[in-house]
């Protein structure tokens, strides 16, 4: 008789079970699946790291932070976190615009709020403050959304993006803009407002270029529509990142076997750079595997949402989950050169502190509207 | 407000599955191309980027004397190079200063070196420094500047050697001298290693070792470095005496041709760089060729007693002291009235000589000259060697021919005259020059008959007897034969007043001669120019230190104690 079908034993696995889902409101699919992402991180990270431990050793650290940070969310009903949308989304604009003014200078760029205590970048809150607010604004109307509702709806999204926008920080500004677009599609964007909306993007984008893009990031830009034109300048980041992928090959060179990354030729491999390490050590299956783990993720996330028992929940959820979407295909798109290089973290693998801490907060958030359900349903 | 439940249509729910299964077969379409169909040529770009061939410096062969004492060796040392396309990157301008302080260049000529070459990977910085300072500019830990390990020529002899030897250009090739003549064979094959480099250009790892560098083979040279620092100390004592512009020193073996010593005024040490002028580093006993004038005066005798018409005691009146030839004259210095040939080559009278050589059949004195070597290279494989000039075919004017006897009209180097100067102390056989030790013996050609030559060393032991024109380069308890020779040098008016070459060639010991060694000092001051007092001390020197160290038996005992 084998130890897993003891009676004793089922009851000692029920009873955890029960302990994870019910007590601490935790999914138990979701939660394996972070926990395998995780641990993918952690050994990326030695071998960007060129094995060294003390930086693991603090990226272990923060991801447990975000398991804590992500159990305190899944405690919070969904109803009772709707009121609070609009407060946390009134506050991340101001310190949004206190950035502007007094924000910490780093990099080019001003993105950091220096609070006394800590210093904190208002922009990354604003990836889960502004579905909230979509999501809080949006159940309250009728559905699906009428044009005032939706020109509301994009003013919502307009200004935050705006703001982060002219740090300037294109990265976090097309992802808040994702997600808060992405709650007005699920909520029942009608067609035509649909290819208005694209239309005008259109429209704006070459006022944008000339007007409202920083030189660098016109670079970018063009870097990434012809890598070569500056192999040693602008392009230089995005040629070593494609060359570290494909030496991967079908199988990868191994663990701590990557020599661009080993070797210095990828610039932040440990942050932003990090997917081009993985794909050289690890191959193409491994590659595969990554992302049919992300793929599962947001499946997950995507059936929370379609099982949600409110407009609220739902679209916050499906909000959540598209952020999660868009964040994962655009770092792993400009790293193999699908995209322009704007500066984005792979989640849960880049090492980094704040884009952690959001990310378990809303994967907090979707298990609370999984585990939050009423019961009448099971 | 709105209490209906969103229902979500099925188009937008399969909307949201599309676009959601379509972003991750763009990134799967992406790995597909990246890592399947061009991860060869990727993989390979990766190599061109981090593999590097790198030369693994070979060591050049040591050079020695015959003894085996170490006259050139090579010293590892440092070279530091920087890669501009990475120390330009950065904080430029205190990396630049900070290397280029510790090294002693200007920071802004350095820098407008490497801004210059921006796009190479590789700038000598600073070449052959001493391992401490090397060791300083590693500690900066400056990305983009390292170091190079490559070899410095060392001359241990400096000056004393310094025109044998010439010397190695910064990349140890051969330039001049034996460093030239030999480079094939001192000079090793530099070997190749495969290296793993990282972006900033420093070395990770050894991959794989190509060729292993194959070192030099080492140069025994016939130098005896004992001689040849005695002729040098004797030699440049000589011209700072006589405020001569130069001289040159040959001291050979008779028999194998090998050379013991040779040496030049000015020197030049080839450990200093500023030395190396042509005015200085020329080897002018092989480069430089002179009218030798009377110290010649033994082979027209030579070739008159050949010719059998003369014996060392035939008599010739040279009174009164000059002799006319087609209109010019031919003088002594001072009436000698009646000579034997042996009195002729001890007084070195012009007018004895010339009485003879007019005598002589056609052509004959031409060919021993030609014979012994003159107006040809001496086959010693120097760079650089002067032919020296003889004319093409014997003269028939009777005056050429009298000039001739006693040295005009011919120029030759130091070299020659010590080879043809071999050839009377080896009975007749001419040798070879050679600078190498254990070169295989080449038996030389026999050029004058045995018993010519060996009445010849028996008249020239008169030269540095009292009587002589050279008693001082004769030396206690041998026998020396010998002849000085004095000429006027060519100015742009003719023969100048004031300007000489003067010349001892000797050989010893006379009865069984094992050295031969020539002396010439070029331009001695007007106030003591002749060859005697001039040169004939440094011949003494030298060759009675050759004698006692080769511990030669003296062979004038017997006819002092008689």
């Amino acid at each position: 008789m084998s130890l897993a079908s003891s009676p004793i034993n089922q009851t000692a696995r029920a009873a955890s079970t029960h302990l994870i889902q019910r007590v601490l409101h935790l999914d138990m699919l979701l939660l394996t699946l972070l926990a395998l992402l995780a641990g993918i991180g952690v050994v990326v990270l030695y071998s960007a790291f060129g094995g060294e431990i003390e930086p693991v050793k603090g990226h272990i650290i923060r991801v447990g932070l975000g398991l804590v940070i992500m159990t305190v969310f899944a405690q919070i009903p969904p109803a009772r976190l709707a009121p609070w949308a609009p407060v946390l989304f009134g506050i991340i604009l101001v310190f949004l615009i206190a950035v502007l003014v007094m924000g910490q200078f780093g990099g080019g760029a001003r993105r950091w709020l220096d609070l006394g205590i800590v210093q904190f970048q208002p922009s990354e809150i604003m990836k889960l403050a502004l579905p909230l607010m979509m999501a809080w604004f949006l159940a309250r109307t009728p559905i699906p959304p009428t044009f005032r509702i939706t020109a509301a709806g994009l003013l919502l999204i307009a200004i935050p993006v705006g703001l982060i926008g002219l740090q300037p920080d294109l990265g976090t500004a097309l992802v808040v803009g994702a997600a808060g677009a992405s709650v007005l599609f699920l909520a029942g964007l009608r067609w035509r407002y649909l290819l208005l909306l694209f239309g005008l993007i259109a429209a704006i984008a070459p006022v944008f270029w000339v007007f409202g893009m920083q030189a660098y990031q016109r670079a970018r830009v063009l870097t990434f529509l012809d890598p070569n034109r500056d192999p040693l300048g602008a392009g230089y980041n995005i040629i070593q990142s494609q060359i570290a992928i494909g030496s991967g090959g079908l199988f990868g060179k191994g663990w701590l076997n990557g020599t661009q990354a080993h070797l210095d030729f990828i610039p932040e491999r440990h942050t932003d750079f990090v997917f081009s390490v993985f794909a050289e050590e690890f191959g193409f299956l491994g590659v595969i595997a990554l992302m049919t783990l992300y793929l599962a993720i947001i499946c997950r996330g995507l059936w929370i949402a379609y099982q949600a028992q409110d407009n609220f929940s739902r679209l916050l959820a499906g909000g959540i989950t598209m952020t999660f979407l868009v964040y994962c295909f655009v770092n792993m798109g400009m790293v193999s050169g699908v995209l322009p290089v704007v500066g984005l973290p792979l989640p849960l693998i880049s090492y980094g502190g704040s884009s952690i801490v959001t990310l378990m907060a809303g994967f907090g958030i979707l298990m609370a509207i999984h585990s939050h359900r009423r019961m009448w349903s099971t | 407000m709105s209490n209906q439940r969103l229902q979500p249509r099925a188009w937008r729910r399969w909307l949201v599955i599309v676009g959601l299964m379509l972003l991750p077969l763009v990134l799967l379409g992406r790995a597909v191309t990246l890592q399947l169909y061009e991860g060869a040529f990727l993989q390979g770009q990766g190599d061109q980027r981090h593999l590097r061939v790198e030369t693994l410096v070979a060591n050049r062969g040591v050079i020695y004397d015959r003894n085996g004492e170490s006259l050139a060796i090579s010293a590892p040392v440092q070279s530091i190079w920087a890669n501009p396309q990475v120390l330009l990157d950065e904080n430029a301008d205190a990396s630049i200063s900070a290397v280029a302080e510790l090294v002693g260049l200007d920071a802004r000529v350095l820098e407008q070196t490497l801004t210059s070459r921006a796009n190479r990977e590789f700038v000598y910085i600073r070449r052959h420094i001493s391992p401490e300072l090397a060791e300083q500019v590693v500690a900066l830990e400056i990305p983009g500047v390292h170091l190079q390990r490559e070899y410095r020529r060392f001359y241990p002899a400096g000056e004393v050697t310094g025109h044998v030897l010439g010397f190695t250009d910064v990349d140890d090739k051969g330039q001049s001298g034996v460093e030239y003549a030999y480079n094939d064979w001192l000079s090793g094959v530099a070997g190749a290693k495969r290296v793993l480099r990282d972006r900033y250009g420093r070395n990770i790892e050894d991959v794989e070792l190509l060729r292993d560098a194959r070192p030099g083979k080492d140069l025994h040279l016939s130098i005896d470095q004992r001689l040849q620092y005695i002729a040098y100390r004797e030699l440049k004592a000589a011209v700072e005496r006589r405020s001569a512009r130069g001289g040159s020193v040959v001291l050979m073996d008779v028999h194998s041709g090998e050379i013991l010593a040779m040496v030049n005024q000015p020197a030049f040490n080839p450990n200093r760089r500023s030395d190396i002028v042509a005015e200085r580093y020329r080897n002018r006993a092989v480069t430089d060729v002179f009218e030798p004038g009377s110290v010649m005066k033994p082979l027209a005798v030579a070739a008159a007693l050949a010719g059998g018409k003369y014996t060392p005691e035939t008599e010739i009146d040279t009174a009164p002291g000059y002799l006319r030839v087609a209109g010019n004259d031919v003088r002594d210095i001072r009436d000698f009235g009646t000579l034997t040939v042996r009195g002729i080559l001890q007084k070195s009278s012009n007018v004895g000589v010339a009485q003879m050589a007019l005598e002589l059949e056609q052509g004959r004195h031409w060919q021993l000259l030609a014979d012994l070597g003159f107006g040809q290279s001496t086959g010693v494989n120097f760079p650089g060697e002067a032919s020296g000039h003889l004319t093409a075919i014997p003269t028939e004017r009777p005056f050429e021919k009298a000039t001739l006897a006693f040295g005009y009209g011919l120029s030759v180097t130091t070299l020659q005259l010590a080879r043809a100067y071999a050839a009377i102390a080896a009975d007749g056989r001419l040798p070879t020059p050679t600078l190498l030790a254990n070169a295989p013996a080449v038996e030389g050609p026999v050029v004058l008959d045995p018993r010519v030559a060996k009445a010849l060393r028996a008249m020239m032991v008169d030269v540095t007897l009292p009587g002589g024109t050279a008693t001082q380069a004769a030396i206690p308890g041998y026998q020396v034969s010998g002849k000085t020779g004095t000429s006027r040098k060519i100015g742009p008016e003719g023969y100048a007043k004031g300007r000489y070459v003067s010349t001892f060639a000797g050989i010893a010991p006379a009865s069984n001669p094992r050295f031969v060694a020539v002396v010439t000092i070029d331009e001695p001051d007007p106030s003591e120019y002749y060859a005697g007092p001039v040169a004939g001390p440094v011949f003494r020197a030298l060759m009675s230190d050759a004698l006692r160290l080769y511990r030669l038996s003296p062979d004038a005992m017997l006819e002092r104690k008689s």
